[in-house]
This record gives structure tokens, sequence and C-alpha cells, in this order.
């Protein structure tokens, strides 16, 4: 139990750094939350709006006989009611998923999962939409569903995907990576292998806002404006564009305030589309928002990946090849958000931190009668279940070889001359520091004197279980060249004005969900340019007012657009050196840069401020030759490679033998994340990925019964951890700069997310050594555990 | 049908349908987006406002029963422009990321405090564990509410002195 001591009033005053750069800064966005100003999707109120409803299906899959809307018509407060056959005769029934698969809009033939579109009902307020929904009459054939994906494949299947002509089973894609031959021989040879059947099962990210907007279409100027809970604005631009034959001048997407992503708000959904059709047919701004039922059972999941995970070692512990087969559960439609070369996302980074001789993965995709999606709950494009397969085989490594398994992690790291490191799956790490960060995890941790006490728990036959996990992430997609999300390229644009009064503004192409751009990128601004954080205003999430951009997921705003804004600092700062220069009557190269100020080199009282230097600019007087006026750039940023973060996590459970209940008693995450641009932003990023951790780990599971009724469809049946299920977060770090990164940054929005599974799964496996057990599959509630100490150890459907 | 209440010390009297929600009466009714709705089983708490001082999830309660009580919301939680202390305290230990669970915790957060002006981690972990975050991981939650709570009792100190 702590008391806070109390501390006098003055010392509460001016705790903050006040850097000009990086520094722990308060945020310049909470003023406006802490008051309850901050202004998200469905507290837009527009005057006329009206609101929207979606009828989803009740069955996992259905044919759709008839459907009868004239008593929701005759609703008075009705003012539309639309299905798919309304949306097939304008073209709009079916749109693209970022997976260039099709997903429907609204069904018009069949039905593909529980909770899919079926008609939407717009009505003069949310109350009434929702009655509407109860009166239109839908009639359905049931058809067997495919609910296992291990038997999605069997040819006595029904075929979801009628709809894709030809299609004769439910097989979506296979992917491989890594040289097969080479991996086998390795294997063939090796003293000792090992393999394991993990699944990392279906979970879902559930923002604490969900997903909705409010379109209004203006008819005279034939202008959409659509506020918007999504991620990308600028990609869901040009794909509405694309879709609904909309000129994309004519479509302003905005993001306002987002309660929360963790890329659950990437993909474009029906209901949004809806909301536009909404819109354009009744003249009015349409608001959907959906509730909470909705938002679990029908967006985008993350995981349900099924896994065979091989290890090939010496007798000593030197690991020489993974091996691995993967069932991939795509649900209903492709809906995954990755780039087009990567089907499987980032899973090729499955070789983890260590330095090998030979890998090779094989994944089968299958449509089942679920929801799409795949890439979402802060994966990394799917680093999450690349990482949890590889720091669980090593752990079963560990076990069999009955060696300590960090003692196996750093015998087996990649060293940091080795970097920039090429895995055998292809990927090229930028830099790397391993063993520093494992090292001063278990400093932290007090590893030693963990396990002496563990020894004297068990001894008295209590469990007491001490999980390691060390992950290598890949954030910050592109370059374009290789990374593409439907044709569009995955570069960033930044723009940055200096005002004559030498206050800033910089625009951004992505977006925060509570990340704290709007002080993080004035912070690199700043630290490029001299000006103080609270002089630059950060504009994002307005089509409109920013430069394009593919948005903010996979980590990627530090690594792509962090770039983008330091180096449009940069680019404005060069212009004001010439201009500097003819200010002080000396040539550019007699011109030294300190922070805020250009100053004659060896003749320090001369010397003027960025912000005179942008009066100049704007200002009377002739500038420069081959000078223009104004202090401004822009510029868009395409990435040399990934960035590569890392971290060494260490939990420290204890189980109830009697219950099965797990306790997270200690947690400590160690992270490399580059240049640490607000360490209390950092910090925050991390504790929040640390419990996502715990809840997958621990809690979480969208669950299915064998007719295809989601068994997740609440918060009281999903469970999300609340203060009572985690710890007080240890954090400590190391810094391994990106060399190719302009400020050295890697980002670190999901890096706990990431990295903390495997280490609370580690952990409890680790307590339950007493009773034989090498693996037990996640959610690792109290039944599942009680399963594993009776000898039966079941995996997830 | 016809509700009169107090809101953040202001009388309102407004014509709504039985049926409606606190949590949507304050929302679309009075225009104070500040309280939340995150779900639909009284399980996130981003809902939270008081009711006579209490902590209520106002998706749980009809607009109709809040009549004749007070309610206060986060609108209602800086006075004479200057912040609550626990509004203070979320913003010094980044007890927030998206704000969108801020405003219902701000509200358990004060009225933690009014009754336990000095609480222990764990006193302050069962307070919010009615309620949901899933950006901060809780911890500067609660060291925010630490901080209102050693601030007041510094400004107990500094007053009695
Ligand atoms: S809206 Fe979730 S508890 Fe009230
Ligand atoms: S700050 Fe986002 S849910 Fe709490």
């Amino acid at each position: 139990m702590t008391v806070v001591e109390p501390r006098p009033l003055d010392s509460f005053i001016d705790n903050d750094e006040k850097p000009i750069g990086y520094g722990r800064m308060l945020r310049k966005e909470d003023p406006r939350f802490i008051r309850g100003k901050g202004r998200y999707c469905d507290d837009v109120q527009l005057p006329g709006m009206l609101h929207l409803a979606i009828l989803r299906s009740p069955v996992a899959h259905a044919r759709i006989v008839s459907i009868d809307t004239s008593a929701a018509e005759a609703h008075p407060k009705v003012k539309a009611v639309v299905t798919g056959a309304a949306l097939a005769e304008k073209g709009l029934a079916w749109m693209p998923t970022l997976s260039n698969d099709v997903q429907a809009v609204l069904a018009t033939d069949k039905v593909r999962f529980q909770g899919q579109e079926v008609a939407f009902v717009v009505a003069e307020d949310r109350y009434v939409a929702r009655d509407a929904l109860e009166l239109i009459d839908v009639e359905y054939e049931i058809l067997d569903p495919v609910i296992d994906a291990r038997k999605a494949l069997e040819p006595t299947a029904p075929v979801i995907r009628d709809d894709i002509e030809g299609k004769t089973d439910n097989h979506c894609f296979d992917w491989e990576t890594g040289d097969e031959a080479a991996t086998n021989a390795v294997f063939d040879a090796a003293e000792v292998t090992v393999s394991q059947d993990i699944v990392y099962p279906r979970v879902h990210p559930a923002p604490m806002e969900t997903c909705g907007c409010v379109a209004d279409y203006e008819r005279v100027e034939g202008k959409l404006t659509l506020w918007s809970t999504s991620q990308a604005p600028h990609a869901h631009r040009t794909l509405y564009a694309l879709v609904a034959g909309l000129p994309e001048h004519k479509i302003r997407v905005i993001s306002p305030d987002i309660g929360g992503g963790f890329g659950n708000k990437v993909p474009i959904y029906p209901g949004y589309v809806c909301a536009v059709v909404g819109s354009i047919v009744t003249g009015k701004p349409v608001k959907w928002m959906e509730d909470r039922s909705e938002n679990l059972i029908s967006t985008g999941f993350a995981r349900d990946y099924i896994m065979r995970g091989e290890i090939a070692a010496t007798r000593d512990g030197k690991i020489q090849a993974i091996r691995t087969h993967v069932l991939a559960d795509h649900g209903a439609f492709n809906g995954t958000a990755a780039p087009v070369k990567f089907p499987a996302g980032f899973f090729g980074v499955f070789t983890g931190s260590y330095d090998l001789e030979a890998a090779y993965c094989k994944m089968t995709a299958v449509y089942t009668n679920k929801a799409p999606g795949g890439v979402a709950y802060a994966c990394s494009f799917r680093i999450t279940e690349a990482v949890y397969l590889v720091e669980r085989i090593v752990d079963c490594l560990a076990y069999e070889l009955d060696m300590d398994p960090v003692e196996l992690r750093i015998k087996n790291f990649i060293q940091p001359e080795q970097f920039p490191y090429t895995t055998k799956t292809g990927w090229v790490y930028d830099s790397g520091n391993y063993e520093p960060a494992m090292r001063l995890a278990m400093e932290m941790a007090g590893y030693e004197a963990l396990r002496r006490e563990q020894a004297e728990k068990r001894a008295r036959g209590e469990l007491m279980g001490i999980g390691v996990s060390f992950f290598t992430e890949a954030v910050g997609a592109g370059p374009r060249k290789n990374m593409d999300i439907l044709g569009l390229g995955m570069a960033d644009g930044c723009e940055l004005r200096v005002h004559p009064t030498g206050k800033a503004v910089v625009r951004l192409s992505v977006q925060s969900q509570g990340q704290g751009h709007e002080t993080t990128f004035a912070q690199i601004v700043a630290e490029e340019i001299g000006i103080p954080p609270a002089d630059i205003e950060v504009v994002h999430g307005d089509t409109d007012n920013t430069p394009f951009g593919l948005g903010t997921y996979g980590s990627r705003s530090t690594p792509v657009s962090g770039a983008a804004a330091a180096l449009v600092a940069r680019k404005v700062r060069d212009k004001a050196k010439i201009i500097a220069s003819g200010m002080l009557e000396v040539s550019v190269a007699d011109l030294e840069w300190q922070k805020g100020a250009f100053v004659v080199r060896g003749d320090p009282s001369k010397s003027v401020t960025i912000q005179a230097i942008a009066m100049r600019s704007y200002g009377a007087g002739d500038l420069p030759e081959g000078i223009e006026g104004g202090l401004e750039a822009q510029i868009c940023y395409n990435p040399e490679n990934l960035t590569y973060p890392f971290g060494a996590y260490i939990c420290v459970v204890d189980i109830d033998p009697g219950t099965a209940e797990v306790k997270v008693r200690r947690f400590v995450a160690v992270d490399d994340c580059g240049t640490r641009i607000n360490p209390m932003i950092i910090e925050g990023q991390v504790h929040g990925g640390l419990t996502d951790g715990v809840g997958m780990a621990l809690m979480e599971m969208i669950a299915f019964d064998e007719d295809g009724n989601c068994l997740g469809g609440s918060l009281m049946d999903y469970l999300i951890p609340t203060a009572l299920e985690v710890p007080d977060w240890e954090t400590g770090y190391t810094v391994t700069p990106s060399p190719h990164h302009p400020i050295g940054a890697k980002g670190i929005g999901e890096s706990a997310t990431v990295g903390s599974p495997p280490a609370i799964v580690n952990a409890v496996v680790d307590a339950l050594k007493p009773y034989r057990i090498r693996h037990a599959d996640m959610p690792l509630t109290p039944s599942r555990v009680w399963d594993a100490m009776q000898g039966n150890p079941k995996p997830p459907v | 049908m016809q509700v009169s209440m107090s809101v953040n010390g202001d009388e309102v009297t407004e014509e709504i349908e039985a049926r409606m929600l606190l949590v949507h009466f304050l929302r679309d009714q009075l225009g104070l987006t500040g309280t939340h709705w995150g779900c639909d089983t009284s399980n996130c708490g981003t809902c939270v406002v008081w009711m006579d001082g209490e902590p209520v999830k106002s998706c749980t309660v009809l607009a109709a029963m809040a009549g004749g009580h007070e309610v206060r919301t986060v609108e209602g939680l800086e006075r004479d422009g200057e912040l609550d202390p626990v509004q203070q305290g979320f913003m010094e230990c980044h007890g927030l990321q998206c704000g969108f669970c801020t405003p219902g915790m701000l509200m358990t957060a004060r009225a933690l405090l009014d009754r336990n002006p000095s609480p222990s981690t764990d006193e302050i972990r069962q307070a919010i564990s009615g309620q949901i975050c899933r950006c901060t991981g809780y911890a500067t939650i609660v060291r925010s509410i630490q901080w209102a709570a050693s601030y007041e009792a510094a400004a107990t100190v500094g007053s009695a002195s």
C-alpha cells in the first residue's frame, strides 16, 4: 500500500521540462480533454441531422429469401430504408477491401457472418432508427456455417464465397517465405528439434469509442464532408472517390478527436458507405454510430492464427532454424489491412531477435463465416503473431533443454556488429543492441532473486512463474516501392509554415487516436527549428487542410511522418539561413545554427533569431538573390526502410493452485525505440500495450459457438482488463537510434502489445512447470489454466 | 414528458421521451458532450456523472429518473476558471491518451477524494474498477489521482499555516 506524502504546493508548479525540442512535456491536447471539450464523431451535431441504424444478420450463413421493409418505411419518423438490392441498382452493394477482395456493403445474395449488414434505416433520432429496424422482416434460408478454420478446406465444407466466380472452396490465399529446402536440411541434421502447436485466438481492439461517422452531402455544390473515426483519412478519401464515383476534390474527410483506434479504425466499414448513401438519398446530414456489440461482432478483429512452430538447435542451445506452418482465419471477406505485397502482414519477421541458419514459413489462409478483419489491435501488421510464435517456441526449447530462458536468448541474439542484419526471410534490421536491454530488464526485475524466490515457493507447493520475452518490431511502412495499400504508396507528406511573427503551423498526413501528435510533432519541429512547441500548432486529420499520406497504424507516425516533420523543418531552416545571411551581411558559410538562431561564426554578438528571420521573410525590403518571400515548405517522405524497435520484458505471475487464477504481480518492460521525443508519452504508449498484453494473454477472446454465434459480443462477454487486473508497470529503456531515420526515432506505439503476451504466457507456463506443462494457449482464464493443471490443456475454439 | 433537473448548477427543463437515457439527454439534448457513451451493458464507465454527489453510470439512468436531482458532469468540474486538482493531475501525470474515458475517470476520482482524501493505490484501483481505459494501462491514472490527493493535502497544510 502506497500512501503519497504531501509535498509543498510550489513543487507542483512547472514540473514540466518545457523543452524546445525533445523531453518530457505536458500534452498540448490535454486541456480540452480534461474539460470534456474533446470533439469526437458522436459530438458532431449538424442542423437537420438524421440518424442511421443498421440491420444486421442474426445468423452466420444464410441465403436471403426476402426482405420486407414496408412497415419500417411507413413509420412517420423514418426518412429512408435501404437494402442491398437498392444499393445494387446503383452499383454500390459491394466495395473493395484493403486487401483487394470485395466485401458486401449490404448483403444481396447471402449473409456470411453474424452481424453482417443487411439493411439500413435513416430516421429523425437515434431511438427511432433502432425501433424501425424491428419493423424490417427478413426471411433467411439457413445454410451450414464454416466456423472452425481447420475444417474450412474439407471437401464437404459449404462454399462461403460463391459470389466469386468459379469459387468451389474456402481457400483465401497461400503464402510462403524463407528457404524450405535449406530449413528442412538443418532440421534433418539437428541434434534437437521441438515442435509445438500454438494458437493466437481471435481478439478485438475494442477502442472505447466505437466506429461511426457523420456524412454531410451538400447537393448544390456536390460536396461530401465526412467526419469519420478513421485512422487514415486521406486513403479513405481516395477510396470513396474510387468506389462511389464522387470526384475526389469534392470529398473532405475529417477525423476529429478519436477515442482510441488500435487498428480498429483503419478499414472502411459498410456503415460509413451507408451513411454517405443515406445523406445523398435524404439530402440531410446523417450520423451513424455503432453500438458496442456491433463494434465487437462486425468490425476488424485481430489475429486468429493457428500455428505450428518448430525449432532446431544444438544440444547446448544454439538455435539453428525455425519453421512454421500457419492456418490463417480471415473471416468471410479478406479485409486485412496490410500492404498489398504482404498478405500475411509482416509475419515474416518470425525469426525474431536471433541469428539463424535457416527459416521457412508456409501459410494457408481460409474463409470462414466470421467477421472480416485480421490486421488490428496494435499488431504492427501481424508482428504480434510472429513474436508470440518465436518467443513461445524458444521457451519450449528452453524447457526441453532445461536451460534458463534468458540464457538461451542471450546465447542466440543477433550481435550489435551484425547490424544492419538481413534475416533469413529477407528483412533488414536497421540497428540493435539486444543484450544490454535484456540485462537491464534482469537487473530491474532482480532476476536471480526472483528465481531463488520461485525455488523456495515451489518447494512449498506455491505456483510462481517468471516469463521472459525479447522482441524485435518492424514499423514505419514504406518504402513506397515495396509497400502500398490498394495502389497508394506508403509515403507521407508534411507541410510547415512559419508565420511573420514567428509562430508556426505544421500539417501532417497522419492522425492521432490518443498518441499525442499535437505534442510530439510540435516537439520534433521545435527541436529542428528552435521555435517553442507552444508556438507550433499541429493540424491533422482533415484532408482539406493537410498533405496526402497513408495515416496512422503500424506504429508508422513517428518513423514516417516524424521524419517528414523533421525534414520539412530542416528545409525551412535552410531557407532561413540564406535569409539570415542577407540580414547579417555575411556569407551562408559563416553562419552557425544554435537552436533558434543563426550566429556569425566567431562573432556571437551578431545573430538573428528564427522569429526575426520569419518577419523578414514576409516583410518589406529585398531578400537575397533567388529567394522567394515567406518561410514555408512541404515535403513527402518516402522511408528508406522500416525501423526496428526492440525490447526485453519480464513478467512475474502467481497462480492460485485452488482456483487457477493468474495474478500478474510484476511486469518489467525495457524498450528501445531509438531517439526518444517525449519520454512521458513513450511510457504511456508502453503502459497501454502492456495492458493489451494482459488482456490477450489472460482474458480476451472473440469465440464462436458451432452455429457461428459470436460469444464475445458485449463487454460482459469480452473481458478487457480493468485497474484491478494489471500491476504498476516498471519501465526502462535503452537508446539505439535508427541509422536511416533523420532523427533516429523508431516508433513505440505497438511494441508493448507485440512483446507482452509471450512474456505473460511464458510466466504462466513457467509457474505450471511442476505439472510438466510446456505450453497452454491463450487466453489463460482460470478454467483454461485449470484444464492445463489437470493435464488436459485445450486449444481455444 | 417534461423533466427538470439541475445540471452543473443550472436548472434545466426539457421535453423528452420517457425512455431517454440520461447520457443521451446530457449529450444530445443539452449539448454536454463531455460525457461519453461506450457500451451497451454498463461495463465501460465512460458515461459516469454525478447524481446528488454520487457517481452513476448515466447510460443506466433514465433522464426521467434524474428529474429533481442534481447532476454534475465533467463540464462542471472546473470552478470559476480554475481547474479541479484531478483535472490538473491527469495532465501532469499523463492520465489520459485518447481522452475518451477521461471525463468518467475524473468524476470518479473527484468523488473518491471527497470521501477519502488520501486513498491508497489499492483504494484508487478499486474506485475506478468499474471503468475501462483502453489506452493508459491505469498506472498513470492512479498516479494522477495521487497527484491530486497530495496537491490538496499540501493546499490544506498551506492554508492552515
Ligand atoms: S456507456 Fe458503458 S457504462 Fe455507461
Ligand atoms: S485514454 Fe483512451 S480510453 Fe482512456
